[in-house]
C-alpha cells in the first residue's frame, strides 16, 4: 500500500500580525511549521505505516524554503519525500494548487490513500484536498476523526457539529483529517540526523507535465479582491443579580431598545 | 549576547534541541499532576525509548545510540531536568540499573538485558541501599547462597528508584560473610522470579512522579548465570557503577537549578510593585546574578568531567564525587532563593518552584550524600598527596 500525505508550510499564527495599511500577512520573521492538521494526516500515515509496513510519501507545494517542513516530515520516519517547486505555481489559488497537485499525484507510485489535513491554518480554506480528489477523480471523505484499513476499503468516522457518520469508501480514496486524531508524534534522534543530511527531491512544473495555463496566478480563477482583519467581536453583556423575574424585563427590554424583538 | 561555548557536537546539539522541545511538550504540561498524584511517567519513557533516547549511554552494538558518550547522555538528562527531576530521574535510573551489566556483564548478559533497554522496551533499576546500610555501603545485609545451579537470594532492599516498575535490577548481596565488602556480589534479577516481590511505594517530599519500592528476597531463586562478574566483585563494580552514575545526578542539579533561575527571571520582569519590575532592584538582581553564575559554573564542572570521561580517563571518582556534590548544593541553593524572588506566590503549588525547591533536597542525599562525595573527593587527596615527594 502506497500513502501520500499532502503538506503545506504555514507561518506559525499564534504570532502572525497582519498589517493595517496593506491588509497582507507580515510573513518577516515568522517562524514557520508544518500546518497543525497536516501533522495530524502525517501522524495517521506513520501510524498505518506502523501497523502495516506500508510505503508512506509526502508531497509539498511552495518556496524552496518548505523544504524544512519536508525535513521534519522525513525525521519522523517516512519514506520519501517531494516538494513541489517551480516559479510557474507562484500565486497559484486553491484550484490551481488541486491542480498541480494532483498532476503531481499522477506523476508519483501509484496512490492508495491520500490524506490531507483538515484545512491550512493560513487560508483556511479547505478546499485543496477535495479539489485534489475531484481532479483525480477519485472519492472523498472530510473531516475525519478515526481511520482503518481494512482489504481494499478504508473505514472511518466523520464528524459533524452534532454528531458523526460511520463511512467506509474503496480505495483509492482521499481523505482529510481533524486534530482529534492522533498525537503527532516526536522525530526520534536517528531520523532527526538522518532527515538532516538527506537529499530532497524536488520536481519542476514540467516534470509533473503540468499545463502552464492551468497554474500559477494565470491559472487561478479566483482574484483576491481585499484582505482584512473582521473587527473584533463586542464583548458582550451579562445580566446579574435580582430575582428571574426581573432578570427577564431587563432581557426584554434591551432586546426591545435594539429593536430585535 | 554570547552564550558559553562548550564546544557540543552536531549530535549533541541535537539531542539538547529534542529533549527540550519534548520536555516543553510533553513534561511540563503534566509535571504538576504527575508530582500531586504520584503517577509514574511510564507513557513519557516509552516515548522516550521511540525517539532513541533510552539508549543513549548503551554502545551500539547492544542496540543503542553508539555514540558511547557520557556527555550525550548528560545533556538528555540536563534538559529533561529543567523541566522535572522526578521524570529525569525515573529516565537516569535505567542507567544506574544497566551500568553494572555494562561494567561487568559478560557478551551475552549484555545481549540479553542491554538490548530491550536501550530500545526502552524495559526499565531498569539498581539495588544496594537497605534499611541498615545507606551510606555504608558496604554493611548489607542481603545474602546470597549457592545451591546447585541457582543462587538462593535473602533480604531487603530500601528506597530504590524505579522499584516495582523496572523489570531488570542489578542487585547488590553478600556471598561470603568473611571477607566484608569483597565479599559482595553483584546479580542481574528480573521481575517475576520465584520469590522476589515489593514492598510498599514510599510518600516523598519532591521528586513525587518517580517510584520508590522496597525489594523482598524471599528464598528468591537466581540463576547461576545472573551473577555479573565473579563472586566478590559486587563492591567493585557499585563503585565504578557509581563514577560514571554520579555525573548524571550532577546534570539533573544543573537542569533544576537552571530551569529554577528561568523562572525566577521571568517572574521578576512581570511582578510589579512600587510602580516598577521587581528586577529592577539592585538587591533582587544581585540574587540572580550570583544564581546565574552559579549555575554556569556546576555546568561547566560537570561538563568537564564528561569530557575527561568521553576522553578515555580511567580513575573518575574524585572527579564524579566533585560535579554530584557542587551542582547539587547548587540546586538546593538556587531553587530556594527562586522560591524566596517569587515570594508568597513562590510557596504556592499554582507555581512551578515549590515543587523544585522540594525536588532539589533529594539530589544532596540520593547516589551518595554530599558528605560521602566529600568524603570520596578527602580521600582521593590523601592518596594523591601521599604520592608527591
Amino acid at each position: 500500500m502506497h500513502v501520500v500525505v499532502c503538506i503545506k508550510q504555514v507561518p506559525n499564527t499564534t504570532e502572525v500580525k497582519i498589517n493595517p495599511e496593506t491588509n497582507t500577512l507580515i510573513r518577516d520573521g515568522v517562524e514557520s511549521i508544518i500546518n497543525p492538521f497536516d501533522e495530524n494526516a502525517l501522524e495517521a500515515a506513520l501510524v498505518l505505516k506502523d501497523k502495516t509496513g506500508c510505503k508512506v510519501t509526502v508531497l509539498t507545494m511552495g518556496p524552496p524554503q518548505a523544504e524544512a517542513a519536508l525535513r521534519e516530515a522525513l525525521s519522523r520516519g517516512v519514506d520519501d519525500v517531494v516538494l513541489l517547486c517551480d516559479r510557474a505555481f507562484a500565486g497559484s489559488d486553491t484550484w490551481a494548487t488541486s491542480y498541480a497537485i494532483a498532476q503531481a499525484i499522477r506523476n508519483l507510485e501509484k496512490a492508495d490513500l491520500i490524506l490531507f489535513g483538515k484545512q491550512a491554518i493560513d487560508g483556511d480554506t479547505a478546499q485543496v484536498g477535495p479539489g485534489v480528489a475531484e481532479m483525480l477523480d477519485l472519492p472523498v471523505i472530510t473531516y475525519v476523526r478515526k481511520l482503518e484499513v481494512e482489504g481494499d476499503k478504508v473505514k472511518v468516522e466523520r464528524v459533524f457539529e452534532d454528531g458523526y457518520e460511520r463511512m467506509e469508501v474503496p480505495m483509492p480514496a482521499v481523505i482529510t483529517v481533524l486534530k482529534e486524531m492522533n498525537v503527532p508524534r516526536m522525530a526520534s534522534l536517528k531520523g532527526r540526523m538522518r532527515a538532516k543530511k538527506a537529499e530532497i527531491k524536488m520536481l519542476t512544473a514540467a516534470a509533473i507535465n503540468a499545463d502552464p495555463e492551468k497554474v500559477g496566478l494565470k491559472g487561478s480563477p479566483t482574484r483576491v479582491v481585499k484582505i482584512f482583519s473582521p473587527p473584533a467581536k463586542m464583548g458582550g453583556m451579562k445580566i446579574e443579580g435580582g430575582e428571574p423575574q426581573e432578570m427577564a424585563d431587563v432581557l426584554v427590554s434591551k432586546l426591545r431598545e435594539r429593536k430585535i424583538i | 549576547m554570547a552564550e558559553m561555548n562548550y564546544g557540543l557536537t552536531e549530535t549533541q546539539l541535537e539531542i539538547r534541541d529534542m529533549v527540550r522541545e519534548f520536555a516543553q511538550e510533553r513534561v511540563k504540561p503534566v509535571r504538576a499532576e504527575l508530582d500531586e498524584k504520584e503517577i509514574f511517567p511510564r507513557e513519557l519513557l516509552n516515548e522516550l525509548g521511540r525517539m532513541d533516547l533510552m539508549g543513549l549511554y548503551i554502545p551500539s552494538e547492544y542496540g543503542g545510540f553508539g555514540a558511547e558518550s557520557m556527555m550525550d547522555f548528560l545533556i538528555a538528562i540536563e534538559e529533561l531536568s529543567r523541566v522535572c527531576i522526578g521524570v529525569s530521574v525515573s529516565y537516569a535510573a535505567n542507567a544506574l540499573g544497566a551500568d553494572p551489566i555494562i561494567i561487568g556483564g559478560s557478551d551475552e548478559q549484555k545481549k540479553k538485558y542491554l538490548t530491550p533497554l536501550a530500545k526502552g522496551e524495559k526499565l531498569a533499576a539498581f539495588a544496594l541501599t537497605e534499611p541498615n546500610a545507606g551510606s555504608d555501603a558496604g554493611g548489607i545485609q542481603t545474602t546470597a547462597v549457592l545451591k546447585g545451579d541457582k543462587y538462593i537470594l535473602n533480604g531487603t532492599k530500601q528506597w530504590i528508584t524505579n522499584g516495582g516498575e523496572a523489570d531488570i535490577y542489578s542487585v547488590l548481596a553478600v556471598t561470603n560473610k568473611n571477607k566484608g565488602a569483597r565479599g559482595v556480589s553483584c546479580f542481574v534479577l528480573e521481575k517475576g522470579m520465584p520469590g522476589f516481590s515489593f514492598g510498599k511505594k514510599e510518600n516523598k517530599l519532591g521528586i513525587r512522579a518517580s517510584a520508590t519500592r522496597e525489594l523482598i528476597f524471599e528464598n528468591c531463586e537466581v540463576p547461576k548465570e545472573n551473577l555479573l562478574g565473579r563472586e566478590g566483585m559486587g563492591f567493585i563494580i557499585a563503585m565504578k557503577t557509581f563514577d560514571v552514575s554520579r555525573p548524571g545526578i550532577a546534570a539533573q542539579g544543573v537542569g533544576l537549578a537552571q530551569g529554577a533561575l528561568d523562572e525566577a527571571c521571568s517572574y521578576a520582569r512581570e511582578r510589579i510593585q512600587f510602580g516598577r519590575p521587581v528586577i529592577a532592584n539592585q538587591g533582587l538582581q544581585w540574587m540572580l546574578a550570583d544564581m546565574a553564575t552559579k549555575v554556569e559554573s556546576a555546568r561547566a564542572l560537570v561538563y568537564a568531567v564528561a569530557r575527561t570521561f568521553d576522553s578515555g580517563a580511567k580513575d573518575i571518582s574524585k572527579l564524579s564525587a566533585m560535579c554530584k556534590l557542587y551542582a547539587t548544593d547548587v540546586a538546593m541553593s538556587v531553587t530556594t532563593d527562586a522560591v524566596q524572588v517569587l515570594g508568597g506566590y513562590g510557596y504556592m503549588r499554582e507555581y512551578p518552584v515549590e515543587k523544585m525547591m522540594r525536588d532539589a533536597k533529594i539530589l544532596q542525599i540520593y547516589e551518595g550524600t554530599n558528605q560521602i562525595q566529600r568524603e570520596v573527593i578527602g580521600l582521593s587527596l590523601v592518596k594523591e598527596y601521599a604520592s608527591v615527594k
